[in-house]
């Protein structure tokens, strides 16, 4: 086991990949010699060269449709959006084409796309990013939704997203990309739809969604203080959503807290909600709570962005308000 | 041209002409007969446009088409019986009835799909053509779209990429005088789409889309640039479509009867059939030999579609997902797909 960033690890993920697959490529603004705005490319150039390693116009909804029709065409697509907010200008075609021309050639095509960019409400960057947008993809059949929260998983992820056939969102949170944790030597890749259990516990589940689950780990650690148990899920792709591992544990404890900085509405929380009422209410001791960010834009002031989103003392406290129920 | 051309391949032009319009008016004649719903965009009045820009592809380029494609499809190898099955909803058609008139596909002829939105062939061709590149062949991907669409962001984004990484794509522009019912002559102040190549610095150009030569000729111009390395064309065809937007819609109000008497008389495929008599390239008991051919194929595609089987209800949720290693569980949302 080495210590690596997480920026690190997912570099190095992807590096291998390229190295396996003459066919994977990375499309991005400042992707090429510079190495990424996030330092997710640097280096790769030098190996990989021009073709490889390609630097884009500000022209998101033309090279995201562009890698839909090379996934089609053979080859393997990495789109690296630095922001994950400039995806937006491909919804369009991403919903219409990336998500169903599998589905809608009968299976004939596939569709070996990665969606990455660098998301969350994290620092001073305003509106325009810091966006989350997962709940989106996770409402539209044809997608996988992966939210790495450790240097490992983000290499493993990473690669898995790479070889997997079907487009995946890769999302990057802004707050974890230099967090440092081991990353096993060779080869490591980590399934789609296997949530992993970061702090067993026994008294309350709390699932939390990308640097939510730090924030959940550390408020663990509080309420272990006064002798609370808490298990925490780190679910590691949305979609697909491990429920089974969610059930299991719920099935334990008997009450299930879900942390998302993501607006509430229509979100991650409502939909896990859903399925424990569908699947699993009599295991329920109370509602399940969920803990979301504001519903507003972000804002750029630290004035306004501190109560934004969910910080390990609202996670605590949201604990002792589901235990009292 | 005859003379580069041979008359082999300009009785082929003929022949796939023909069959579009045939397999066409069968369409026609099976919407009217209530056989089924949904949209029906002709081809009809556009035959020359597809016939001779198909004409020089291998099967392994790549045609993206449009909501207006059953031409594109049967010109790069798309059996009729398989269109007209599609249409009809059947098992057998090109998309397994998942599809209908705007969603057809047949990629393992290099046909990559037919969109209902309008723009991103533009865009997807360019990537097909990433993929020749990076995989160092020699293929060509091809986008068709008509003047509805080069108003849209997918055009100046899509050509400007394909242009900017020169990559071996075609594009093919089918202006026929109206996006829907929206004339061009409102929707843009420069109505030349062929002077837009400038803006990006391709090679454009105009040409009577009637013409099948002229077509042919330009097309092949551009197919052996882009696989010798020389990077993507804008080609303009002026045409028009002689049947209204979509089967059994209201086809007044934005045209006038006249305007569609003038472009009938200018026929492509009966323009076409004078001038290889005119030229001597064929006598008219050739053609009629064609003509018969091509009526008996299309009476066999019909019966073949009339009679397949319809796709079975439960193979509907089937290829959301491929069946890839990536996952651990199944990747089911949520819901009653749990």
């Amino acid at each position: 086991m080495r210590e690596m960033t997480y920026v690190e690890a997912a570099r190095e993920g992807l590096a291998e990949e390229m190295e396996r697959d003459p066919l994977v490529w990375v499309v991005g603004e400042g992707a090429g010699p510079r190495g990424g705005n996030f330092n997710t490319t640097v280096g790769l150039y030098d190996r990989f060269g021009p073709e490889r390693l390609v630097d884009a116009p500000i022209s998101e909804r033309g090279f995201t449709a562009l890698c839909t029709g090379a996934a089609a065409t053979g080859t393997r697509p990495i789109v690296d959006f630095m922001f994950i907010d400039f995806i937006t200008d491909g919804f369009g075609d991403l919903f219409n084409q990336t998500s169903k021309l599998q589905w809608m050639s009968g299976g004939r095509l596939k569709m070996p796309i990665v969606l990455r960019g660098c998301m969350g409400v994290y620092g001073s960057n305003g509106a325009h990013h810091s966006g989350n947008y997962y709940p989106f993809f996770m409402h539209v059949p044809g997608f996988h939704v992966v939210v790495p929260t450790t240097p490992a998983d983000a290499k493993g992820l990473l690669k898995t997203a790479i070889r997997c056939d079907d487009p995946v969102l890769f999302l990057e949170h802004k707050g974890l990309l230099n967090i440092k944790g081991p990353v096993p030597d060779g080869e490591h890749l980590v399934p789609f739809g296997k949530a992993a259990i970061a702090r067993a516990g026994k008294d309350v589940t709390i699932l939390a969604v990308a640097l939510m689950v730090r924030r959940a780990l550390e408020a663990a650690e509080a309420l272990a203080g006064e002798g609370i148990s808490a298990e925490v899920i780190d679910p590691r792709t949305l979609a697909p959503l491990d429920m089974d591992t969610v059930l299991a544990s719920l099935h334990k404890t008997g009450r299930l807290l879900v942390v998302d900085e993501d607006f509430a509405p229509c979100g991650v929380a409502s939909e896990i909600a859903t399925q424990v009422m569908e699947r699993a209410f009599d295991d329920l001791d109370a509602p399940v709570k969920r803990l979301n960010g504001l519903f507003a834009p972000a804002p750029y002031s630290a004035a306004l962005f501190a109560p934004m989103v969910p910080d390990t003392a609202a996670i605590v406290r949201a604990v002792r308000d589901l235990l009292a129920e | 041209m005859s003379e580069t051309i041979g008359r082999e391949r300009m009785l082929a032009l003929y022949r796939q002409m023909l069959q579009i319009r045939r397999c066409e008016e069968a369409l026609v004649r099976l919407y009217a007969a209530g056989k089924f719903a949904g949209a029906c965009h002709t081809y009809i009045g556009e035959e020359a446009v597809a016939t001779g820009v198909c004409a020089h592809l291998r099967m392994d380029d790549a045609v993206f088409s449009t909501h207006r494609g059953h031409g594109h499809a049967l010109a790069k190898g798309v059996p009729p019986a398989e269109l007209i099955a599609e249409l009809l909803g059947k098992a057998t058609g090109c998309s397994g009835g998942r599809g209908g008139s705007m969603h057809l596909f047949k990629p393992e002829i290099g046909f990559m799909g037919s969109s209902g939105i309008v723009g991103p062939s533009i865009t997807l061709a360019a990537g097909g053509a990433y993929s020749a590149k990076l995989m160092k062949t020699d293929r060509v991907s091809v986008a068709f779209f008509g003047d509805g669409a080069v108003n849209n962001g997918s055009f100046h984004e899509g050509i400007n990429l394909a242009t900017a990484w020169r990559l071996p794509a075609i594009f093919v522009c089918e202006n026929n005088l109206y996006a829907t019912e929206v004339p061009f002559l409102q929707a843009t102040r420069n109505t030349s789409v062929a002077s837009r190549a400038a803006a990006y610095g391709l090679p454009g150009v105009e040409l009577d889309g009637n013409d099948v030569l002229a077509v042919y000729a330009a097309a092949g111009e551009a197919v052996a640039r882009a696989r010798a390395g020389g990077g993507p064309a804008l080609i303009e065809c002026k045409t028009y479509r002689t049947r209204a937007h979509s089967e059994g819609m209201r086809d007044a109000g934005y045209r006038t009867a006249d305007e569609i008497a003038q472009w009938r008389a200018r026929d492509p495929i009966k323009a076409y059939r004078d001038a290889l008599l005119a030229g001597a390239h064929a006598s008219s008991a050739d053609l009629d030999a064609i003509d018969a051919a091509v009526k008996a194929q299309i009476e066999e595609a019909v019966a073949f579609a009339e009679s397949s089987p319809l796709p079975s209800p439960a193979t509907v949720a089937d290829h959301v997902y491929s069946a890839g290693a990536c996952l651990d569980v199944q990747p089911a949302g949520g819901g009653q797909h749990a």
